[in-house]
C-alpha cells in the first residue's frame, strides 16, 4: 500500500526530518487560502499514486496569487493517468543548490533490507541504477540489529556525499531506517534531500510503501488503506477480500491460486484473447464468496465472457458449483457467457451440480480458455 | 528416492488445534505421514486426531522424536513460531502460513544462516513424497510415485502441472512448493540441487511466476551444475508492472526486473524448454524420459 506524499510527510516531520512547510487543499479557494499563508515562490502537487507527476502537469510552481489560482484550477480534478485529482499538497518552495537520493527497501535477492543514497538525486533513481549504478551507495543492514550508525555513516561518505552535510544526511537515513521498521513500509524513500541556499538539508518530496501483510499491526496506517484504491471495483475487491487487478482486456477471469490464474490470464492473450482482471478467491472458497467473484467480474463493464478455472485443493469443486448456480440463478438472463472448468478435489461431484443451461463446462484448461476467448470476441461483435 | 521428506519423516505440527491444522492434519494422518505430534501454548495434554499436543516444539520433539514440522499459525504469530522451530534443531520445517508481514521473515531469514535446518515456504503448498509423506496442503490423490521432481512458487499450479504429469502416468519422485512470497527458505536453486543429487529423479518440472531474481539465478546454477534435465514454466506474462498479483512476491518492479520475458530467456539460455501453455510443461518431459 502507497502511502500519499502529505502522509509520508507527516510522518517524516513527527520523526524529525525536516520537510518544508505545507498545507493540504481541496480546492482553489483552499489553496489560495494556503499560499497566502506560505508564501512564494509555492508548488502545487497533485496527491495521487503516479510517478513522474511533475512531467505529466501534477506540479507547478506558483510565484504569484494569480500563478497559484492557475495552478490550483488546472491540477484540481485534472485525470493524471487515469487517477482524478481531488487534493493537493501546497508546500513553500525551496531555493536549492543540490539534490541527493537517500531511500531504504527490501533487498529480495539477499533476503535483508538495504540502505541506499546516491547524491544524483532528483532524477528517476531506477535509470540512475540502470545506467550507472556505482552512482548509488548500498549498505546491507542486519534486520535483528538495525542500521548501525556507523553504517548510516558510511554508506553517506561512500555516495560522496560533501563533509559539510555528511552528519545531517546520515541523521535523516537513520530515522528513514526507524521508520521503515516501526511502521512496516517495504520501501520509504526521499527523492531528492535539497541541500537548500541556506546550507540546510531537507526533504523535499517523500515515498512510502508499507507492506499489506503487516496492517495487523499498524491500524493508524490501516486506516489510510481506504484512500489507496484505484477505482470502484479495486474498493469492492477489498471489501470482498479478494486479490484482484483490473486491467484493459473484455474476458473476465476467476480462479483460485495466484499462480494458476496468472497462469490463465496468459493463457487467455495465448490464444488471442485479452483479460479483463486477475481475480484469486483464494484457498477453500465457499459458495457466497464465488457468488461474490461473479458479481465483482460482472459489475466490469469491460467484460464480455468470462472464464472459471478452479482447480481443487482444499477449495472444494462441489461448493464452487453451488455457488456458481446460486449466483446465476438470481439473474433473468446471464449477463456474460460464463465457462467452468473445475479439476481436483470434489470435481466430479461438483460437475455434476453445475447447471448446464447456465454454464458451459469445458474439461481442460486449455479448452476452456479457447470458449472463454471464443465468446468474447462474439459477444463483442 | 526421495528429497527432503519420506517415510521417516516424523511431523509435528505447529497450530494443530486451529481449524487448518487440524483439517490438515487428519488429510496427512489419512496420506500415511507420521505426524507424531501437535505443538500449540497453553493446549499441552490435548489430543487432535489422536496426536498428543505439547506446549512448545521443544517438548514435542523431546518426547515424540519428530524431526520435522509442519505451521499453521496465524500470520501475526508465524514468524515467531518457525523462530521456535528453527531453535529447536529440526532437520526441516514447512511453514504454509500466508500473510507473514516481511520484515519478521528478513529476521527468520537471517536466523537460517544460524542454523542447519532446511526451511520450506513461508506461503507454500508444502511438499509431499508421492505413497511415502506429505507435510502441508497438497492434494495427495493427484500424485503418483514415480521419477519426475517438481519444484514451484505457486501451489495450484503445481496441482495443475502434477495432474498434467499423471494423466500422462509419469510420477513424481517429490514434489515442492516453496512459496510466493518475496523472501522464502528453499529456493528454486536449494530444490534443484536436492533433485540433481537424487538418483531417482531423471527430468525435472519447474513453474516460476513474475518478481525477484530467482529463476533467472536458477538458469545459471542449471547451466553450471546439472545434467537432469529441467523443463519450465513462467506464469505471469500478462502482469502489468507496479501490481502485486496475488503473491506478495508476483510483483513486476518498474524497473522492468523479474519480468517473465527475463526469466523465460534466461532459462532458454540455460537449454531449459519453457512451456507456452501449463499441459506442454508435462509433454516437455515426457520427451526427456
Amino acid at each position: 500500500m502507497r502511502l500519499h506524499e502529505y502522509q509520508a510527510k507527516e510522518i517524516f516531520a513527527e520523526a524529525g526530518i525536516p520537510v518544508p512547510e505545507s498545507q493540504l487543499a481541496d480546492s482553489v479557494d483552499g489553496v489560495l487560502d494556503a499560499v497566502d499563508e506560505i508564501g512564494y515562490p509555492a508548488a502545487v502537487k497533485a496527491q495521487v499514486h503516479v510517478g513522474g507527476r511533475g512531467k505529466a502537469g501534477g506540479i507547478k510552481i506558483a510565484t504569484s496569487r494569480e500563478e497559484a489560482r492557475e495552478a490550483a484550477d488546472s491540477i484540481l480534478g485534472m485525470d493524471l493517468k487515469g487517477y482524478t485529482v481531488d487534493r493537493v499538497l501546497v508546500e513553500q518552495g525551496v531555493d536549492f543548490v543540490d539534490e541527493y537520493y537517500v531511500g531504504v527497501t527490501m533487498d529480495r535477492g539477499e533476503g535483508e533490507p538495504v540502505a541506499m543514497v546516491s547524491t544524483k538525486g532528483g532524477v528517476d533513481i531506477e535509470a540512475v541504477a540502470e545506467d550507472d549504478p556505482d552512482a548509488i551507495a548500498q549498505e546491507h543492514i542486519d534486520p535483528a540489529f538495525g542500521l548501525h550508525p556507523y553504517q548510516a555513516r558510511k554508506v553517506v561518505y561512500d555516495a560522496g556525499v560533501p563533509a559539510e552535510y555528511a552528519r545531517d544526511v546520515s541523521s535523516i537515513l537513520s530515522t528513514l531506517y526507524e521508520l521503515y521498521e516501526a511502521n512496516d513500509a517495504s520501501d520509504i524513500e526521499i527523492n531528492p534531500v535539497m541541500i537548500t541556499s541556506d546550507d540546510d538539508v531537507i526533504a523535499a518530496d517523500a515515498v512510502m510503501n508499507i507492506d499489506e501483510d503487516a496492517l495487523f499491526r499498524q491500524p493508524d496506517l490501516a486506516e489510510m488503506e481506504e484512500d489507496s484504491y484505484q477505482n470502484d471495483l479495486e474498493r469492492k475487491a477489498g471489501e470482498y477480500g479478494f486479490d484482484y487487478v483490473r486491467l484493459s482486456g473484455n474476458t473476465g477471469i476467476i480462479g483460485n491460486g495466484a499462480g494458476l490464474v496468472m497462469a490463465t490470464l496468459d493463457l487467455v492473450d495465448y490464444y488471442g484473447g485479452t483479460p479483463a482482471n486477475f481475480l484469486d478467491v483464494g484457498g477453500g472458497a465457499k459458495a457466497d464468496r464465488i457468488g461474490n467473484a461473479l458479481d465483482m467480474v460482472f459489475s466490469d463493464e469491460n467484460v464480455d465472457s468470462v472464464v472459471f478455472n478452479i482447480f481443487g485443493g482444499i477449495t472444494r469443486g462441489d461448493e464452487v458449483a453451488k455457488g456458481i448456480n446460486e449466483a446465476l440463478e438470481d439473474f433473468d438472463e446471464i449477463p456474460k457467457p460464463v465457462v467452468v472448468r473445475l479439476a481436483g478435489t470434489n470435481a466430479e461431484e461438483g460437475m455434476e451440480i453445475l447447471n448446464t443451461d447456465l454454464v458451459q463446462v469445458e474439461a481442460t484448461l486449455e479448452d476452456a480458455v479457447q470458449r472463454a476467448v471464443a465468446n468474447a470476441e462474439e459477444v463483442a461483435q | 528416492m526421495s528429497v527432503f521428506v519420506d517415510n521417516d519423516t516424523r511431523v509435528v505440527v505447529q497450530g494443530i488445534t486451529g481449524g487448518e491444522g487440524k483439517f490438515h492434519t487428519e488429510q496427512m494422518l489419512e496420506y500415511g505421514t507420521n505426524v507424531v505430534a501437535g505443538a500449540v501454548p497453553g493446549k499441552g495434554g490435548q489430543e487432535v486426531a489422536g496426536v498428543p499436543v505439547y506446549d512448545t516444539v521443544d517438548e514435542a520433539v523431546d518426547a515424540e522424536d519428530a524431526n520435522a514440522s509442519v505451521v499453521f499459525v496465524p500470520p501475526a504469530f508465524a514468524g515467531d513460531a518457525v523462530f521456535e522451530a528453527l531453535d529447536t534443531n529440526l532437520d526441516l520445517v514447512v511453514a504454509i502460513t500466508e500473510g507473514i508481514p516481511t520484515q519478521d521473515m528478513a529476521k527468520v531469514n537471517k536466523r537460517l544462516t544460524e542454523v542447519d535446518t532446511n526451511l520450506i515456504g513461508p506461503n507454500c503448498p508444502g511438499i509431499i513424497t508421492p505413497g511415502e509423506a506429505k507435510l502441508g496442503i497438497l492434494p495427495g490423490n493427484i500424485f503418483e510415485a514415480g521419477n519426475v521432481g517438481l519444484v514451484s512458487r505457486s501451489g495450484t499450479l503445481t496441482y495443475q502441472v502434477v495432474s498434467n504429469l499423471t494423466d500422462r502416468g509419469i510420477g513424481q519422485t517429490t514434489a515442492i512448493g516453496i512459496g510466493g512470497d518475496p523472501i522464502i527458505g528453499t529456493s528454486f536453486i536449494d530444490a534443484l540441487e536436492a533433485f540433481e543429487a537424487d538418483p531417482e529423479t531423471d527430468a525435472i518440472a519447474m513453474c516460476g511466476e513474475i518478481g525477484g531474481e530467482d529463476e533467472e539465478q536458477a538458469a545459471k546454477y542449471i547451466a553450471e551444475n546439472m545434467d537432469t534435465p529441467v523443463a519450465g514454466f513462467i506464469a505471469g506474462r500478462t502482469a502489468p508492472p507496479g501490481k502485486r498479483m496475488g503473491h506478495a512476491g508476483a510483483i513486476v518492479s518498474g524497473s522492468g526486473t523479474g519480468t517473465a520475458d527475463s526469466k523465460i530467456s534466461a532459462l532458454n539460455d540455460a537449454g531449459v524448454p519453457v512451456a507456452d501453455t501449463p499441459s506442454e510443461v508435462a509433454e516437455a518431459i515426457e520427451e526427456f524420459l
